[in-house]
């Protein structure tokens, strides 16, 4: 294994660079293709749960001055986050092993393993900020926002999507087909989607269940966003953000070593 | 070991490649020299591509010594990849963008500008004669187009070593030619060629040097022109009797050649002197169907060497 992660060949940001520009290109020409779903999804969405429904429900107990709108505006954002990097980060890296194996054109030149992962890392976190900002800027429209620390919502949904994006990316590489791809979203990101405080806050699950929403990155991700959309603190004050924070933090530096580690192990044959 | 020559562009001793517990390649030496053209020949399995991507410092020797350019393959991949075109026996063009864009981007890695890419880029499409098809998207072409592309591709760096894995592979005739007509033109410029192939014509034309791998191993070695002399002999005589003769009448040839081959349709036999063999067969009362005298060519070295039938 020692020559293995050698042979490797380092990294150097200049040369992941020329791995990022590679999936602009191709943005680039693609990027019509994406921009409906991007902007359709966030008013459909608002416009449906937030006014239509939330003219019915209270979310949470003690959120009495957050209209439902107010109250999943961020639960959304986050959530999109964590979808983007989903998306984003499984069927593009599998198609750059096995279909178009960009990875591999990529790899005959100067780049690195770590050039090539670290490059399209940060393209999947660059196509997070995009969708969160979009979709804060139509909740705002919406007049789902109470406070100007909303901004820092995006900040945040890039740390949810480097949450998700790592440890998805860790386990695309290792992929034969795209099957897992599609169990990986009914089993682990359309679950989170409902129960991670999206739509209700988790103190409303049954309390046997609720410790595993805690241990959700999306849940984590939402009180972190809803904190800064509204502007209240939640209940916990800022200890609570720290621990939100080391928990997204966590969750995407052991997803980096282990995408690392796959990714090696997948190109360097 | 001897101080690195440095006219010895890559050089490999006791090279070993293992995936898992099997050997794939096995305790391997060769050099190749600033300027050659060297083969490595081998049937399916051989470990031809093996060796060629270790080459091409994208996997990790498993045992042995490689130097390349003088370097180290697993310390300074990077630097010598820089220096390096490859052409992977199996395609990795980007389909959804277009020709030139697949040159300008694949020229990025390398981190060369734009300026220069672009007029490289048009350089190397006429060079491949893809130049009318530049702005169409890689998808619909053909297969011996996208080859030829990928070759356009792998000099886009100006590479001093370029490493060849079937190039032709798929190629109509055409095709073929074209590419081995721009090979031979970038030898002439002093590019050092790398290739592996199943064609012995192709061997034949563009390799100063060959080697002939089975199971990992070399098997043999040398300028195509003493392989046919080590391992052939100078004419091959083509004799065809009529069906299910061809076994009985193999002995009666005997003492006239070197060696016979008996095949299911005719019979081989390897002489110094085609004719003279041809005139005594038919003293010996015999009237093949059919007879062809014919020089060797590589064609009878591999299969000498590595066998007619695909399981052994
Ligand atoms: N990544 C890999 N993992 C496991 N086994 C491999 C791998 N790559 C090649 N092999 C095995 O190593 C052996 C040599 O393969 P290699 O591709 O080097 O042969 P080759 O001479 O290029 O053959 P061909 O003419 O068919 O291209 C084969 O038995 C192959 O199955
Ligand atoms: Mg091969």
């Amino acid at each position: 294994m020692a020559a293995t992660r050698a042979a490797s060949g380092g990294f150097s940001a200049s040369r992941m660079w020329r791995c990022y520009r590679y999936w602009v290109t191709g943005y680039r020409r693609t990027w019509r293709g994406s921009v409906v779903s991007t902007a359709v999804n966030p008013v459909l969405y608002l416009a449906a749960m937030g006014v239509g429904l939330g003219s019915l429900i209270r979310a949470a107990p003690g959120s009495a001055e957050l209209s439902y709108l107010q109250f999943i505006a961020p639960g959304l954002v986050a959530a999109t986050a964590m979808q983007v990097a989903a998306i984003e980060a499984t069927y593009p890296v599998l198609a750059s092993v096995k279909w178009i194996r960009t990875y591999h054109a990529m790899l005959a030149t100067p780049l690195s393993v770590a050039d090539v992962f670290v490059g399209h890392l940060l393209w999947v976190l660059t196509r997070v900020a995009m969708s969160a900002a979009f979709y804060l800027a139509a909740v705002a429209a919406f007049g789902g926002i109470r406070s100007v620390f909303a901004v820092a919502a995006v900040p945040i949904s890039l740390l949810v999507g480097a949450a998700f994006a790592a440890p998805i990316a860790a386990f695309a590489v290792v992929q034969e087909h795209d099957n897992g791809f599609s169990a990986l979203q009914r089993f682990v990101i359309v679950p989170m989607f409902l129960f991670s405080g999206t739509f209700f806050a988790v103190s409303q699950l049954p309390s046997w269940i609720r410790p595993l929403a805690y241990l959700t990155p999306l849940w984590h991700g939402v009180a972190l966003t809803r904190d800064a959309t509204t502007g209240i603190l939640e209940d916990g004050g800022w200890p609570m953000v720290v621990v939100h924070l080391s928990f997204l933090i966590g969750c995407a530096a052991v997803g980096s070593v282990v995408a690392a580690r796959n990714f090696r192990h997948r190109l360097v044959e | 070991m001897k101080a690195q020559d440095d006219a010895t562009l890559i050089s490999a001793r006791g090279l070993v490649k293992k995936y898992g517990d099997f050997v794939a390649v096995d305790h391997i030496d060769f050099e190749v020299a600033a300027g050659q053209a060297f083969g490595f020949l081998g049937p399916n399995g051989a470990g031809k591509s093996s060796t060629m991507r270790m080459i091409g410092c994208v996997s990790p020797p498993s045992g042995g010594t490689l130097r390349i350019l003088g370097l180290d393959p697993v310390r300074d991949g990077p630097r010598i990849r820089a220096q390096l075109g490859v052409v992977p026996q199996q395609d990795t063009l980007d389909l959804e963008l277009t020709v030139r864009e697949n040159l300008i981007v694949y020229g990025r890695y390398f981190g060369l500008p734009r300026s220069v890419l672009r007029s490289r880029a048009d350089e190397l499409l006429d060079f491949v004669q893809l130049a009318d098809r530049a702005n169409d998207k890689v998808e619909p072409l053909s297969g011996g187009m996208k080859r030829r592309l990928t070759i356009a591709r792998a000099l886009i760096n100006e590479p001093r070593l370029l490493l060849l894995d079937e190039p032709t592979t798929g190629l109509d005739p055409q095709a073929r030619h074209v590419v081995w007509d721009r090979l031979f033109r970038l030898k002439q410029q002093g590019v050092t060629l790398v290739l592996t192939t199943h064609y012995m014509d192709e061997a034949e034309q563009l390799c100063d040097e060959l080697v002939v791998m089975d199971k990992g191993r070399i098997i043999a070695r040398g300028s195509p022109w003493q392989l046919i002399e080590r391992y052939s002999t100078r004419d091959v005589v083509e004799l065809r009797f009529p069906l299910g003769e061809n076994e009985s009448v193999a002995p009666r040839i005997d003492g006239l050649a070197e060696r016979i081959d008996v095949l299911p349709d005719r019979l081989l036999v390897y002489t110094h002197d085609g004719d003279a063999c041809l005139a005594a067969v038919h003293a010996r009362g015999l009237t093949p169907v059919a007879s062809l005298v014919r020089r060797s060519t590589l064609e009878d070295v591999f299969l000498r060497l590595t066998g007619r039938s695909l399981i052994d």
